[in-house]
């Protein structure tokens, strides 16, 4: 019996030759479809909610992204409105601020209802 | 900061569960751990879909046809989510795929067995959909925010694809002896592989430490393989079927069933490349990649063109 492979990633899948990763795309394909850009998918679940975020795919225009992630993401009645971005123009926070970021808003307790004690008279404030 | 106090902290926010994201620190073989993970689960779901496939068109009436054939665009979906999760960690879509095409990245061994009767669709979705629900289940906690999130979805859908297994398998079981018969023979060809796809025996896998410690994996492959067997060892008697494997038997000091052996030279077999179907499921991959050139073509050229009418239009 050969045991010489010993990892294991997904379930029954071993770490022989598998893929390095990390690497820049090297592609047979045209550029025309290595140029297809990253959407990411935000879909209303019901009228009246919020747009979440769902999850991304490829698609060549906003048209197409807006019919696959209909296909993907609304395959049970997920959603009543899908909206599509390019995932290049969504501009996010750095998680290394965090700290100082967000730290503004800890000390100031008192924007919580339940830093004000009344007395038991004032009911349902 | 030194790299060893960033591992530090980032070992100490997975003890806290705290979910890792995108952009968070992460050390570089947590990510090259998911990367292939990932990929290679996706993959499996894309794989996964041929077996199948292959009785879409052959389904015994109208409404089976269609629930098969959304199972089975369930399964498309899932490799999506899952490839881009993948993508969170900055590697490309095409070399994701280039590598399943050239035979460098794996997929689960499963899919390389064929399906010769209808029943084999009953039997891959109790067993292996079974089987696969268990490892992701266990996912949904993974410490890659991305990665669960996708699991989540995912863990969705397939209590569908389990339950219109078993309703196969049990129509069949209510049959003629001849569909009986098929009924057994599919759980009997099945039965093996599917604990097969849990992996090799803890004593055997060495990354699975390091995966446990940062929580990519929350289970053995010992505990989920026993978790399945006690699960299915129950649901065959409501088929009046039986499970292919004689030591099979309760042990009421352990609280689980004992199972036999596993054959695990047929398993390093097929994950070496020479299962019944390997070369015929790269392939298929292969040329489905390769006739959709010209739909991939069409639709850039497509956008290219609306793109400009909408210039014109606003000029
Ligand atoms: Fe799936
Ligand atoms: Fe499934």
């Amino acid at each position: 019996m050969q045991q010489f492979i010993r990892k294991f990633y997904y379930g029954d899948i071993p770490d022989d030759i598998s893929g390095e990763g990390l690497k820049p795309a090297q592609t047979g394909e045209s550029a025309e479809e290595a140029s297809w850009p990253l959407w990411e998918v935000f879909i209303r679940s019901k009228q009246g909610l919020d747009h979440k975020h769902a999850g991304s795919l490829h698609a060549a225009d906003a048209q197409m992204a807006i019919e696959n992630a209909r296909d993907v993401y609304t395959r049970r009645n997920e959603g009543v409105s899908i909206w599509v971005v390019e995932s290049k123009y969504i501009h996010a926070s750095n998680p290394d601020d965090a700290e100082s970021f967000y730290e503004p808003a800890s000390d100031k307790v008192y924007r919580h209802p339940t830093f004000y004690e009344l007395p038991e008279a004032v009911r349902n404030m | 900061m030194q790299s060893h106090q960033f591992e530090n902290r980032f070992q100490q926010k997975i003890d806290a569960e705290t979910k890792i994201e995108p952009k968070d620190w992460m050390p570089d073989a947590y990510r090259k751990t998911l990367i292939r993970q990932i990929s290679q689960h996706a993959h499996s779901e894309i794989v996964g879909m041929l077996p199948e496939g292959n009785w879409i068109s052959r389904a015994p009436s109208l409404k089976r046809k269609a629930i098969l054939l959304a199972k089975v665009q369930d399964e498309a979906g899932h490799g999506l989510y899952l490839y881009s999760a993948c993508e969170t960690l900055g590697i490309a879509r095409e070399e994701t795929i280039n590598d399943l095409h050239s035979g460098k990245a794996k997929y689960s061994s499963i899919f390389n067995y064929p399906t010769l009767t209808w029943a084999d669709i009953g039997a891959i979705g109790w067993l292996v959909d079974g089987a696969a629900i268990l490892n992701q289940v266990m996912l949904c906690r993974t410490s890659y925010g991305p990665y669960a999130r996708a699991m989540v979805r995912i863990c969705k859908e397939e209590s569908f694809h389990q339950r219109q297994g078993f309703d196969i398998l049990l129509t069949l079981s209510n049959g003629t002896e001849a569909q009986k018969t098929m009924c057994q023979d599919a759980i009997n060809r099945w039965w093996w592989p599917s604990l097969m796809m849990f992996g090799p025996k803890d004593s055997e896998s060495t990354n699975s430490d390091q995966s446990m410690k940062w929580k990519i994996k929350r289970k053995t492959n010992d505990e989920l393989r026993q978790q399945f067997v006690d699960m299915c060892a129950e649901q065959v008697k409501v088929l009046n079927m039986v499970l292919p494997d004689k030591d099979l038997q309760w042990n009421a000091a352990r609280q689980h069933y004992d199972f036999g052996g596993i054959d695990w030279n047929e398993f390093w077999n097929v994950v070496k490349g020479n299962g019944p179907c390997n070369k015929e499921r790269l392939a298929a991959r292969r040329k489905a990649h390769d006739d959709g050139a010209w739909v991939r073509e069409a639709a850039a050229a497509y956008a290219a063109k609306r793109a400009n009418k909408q210039e014109i239009k606003a000029a």
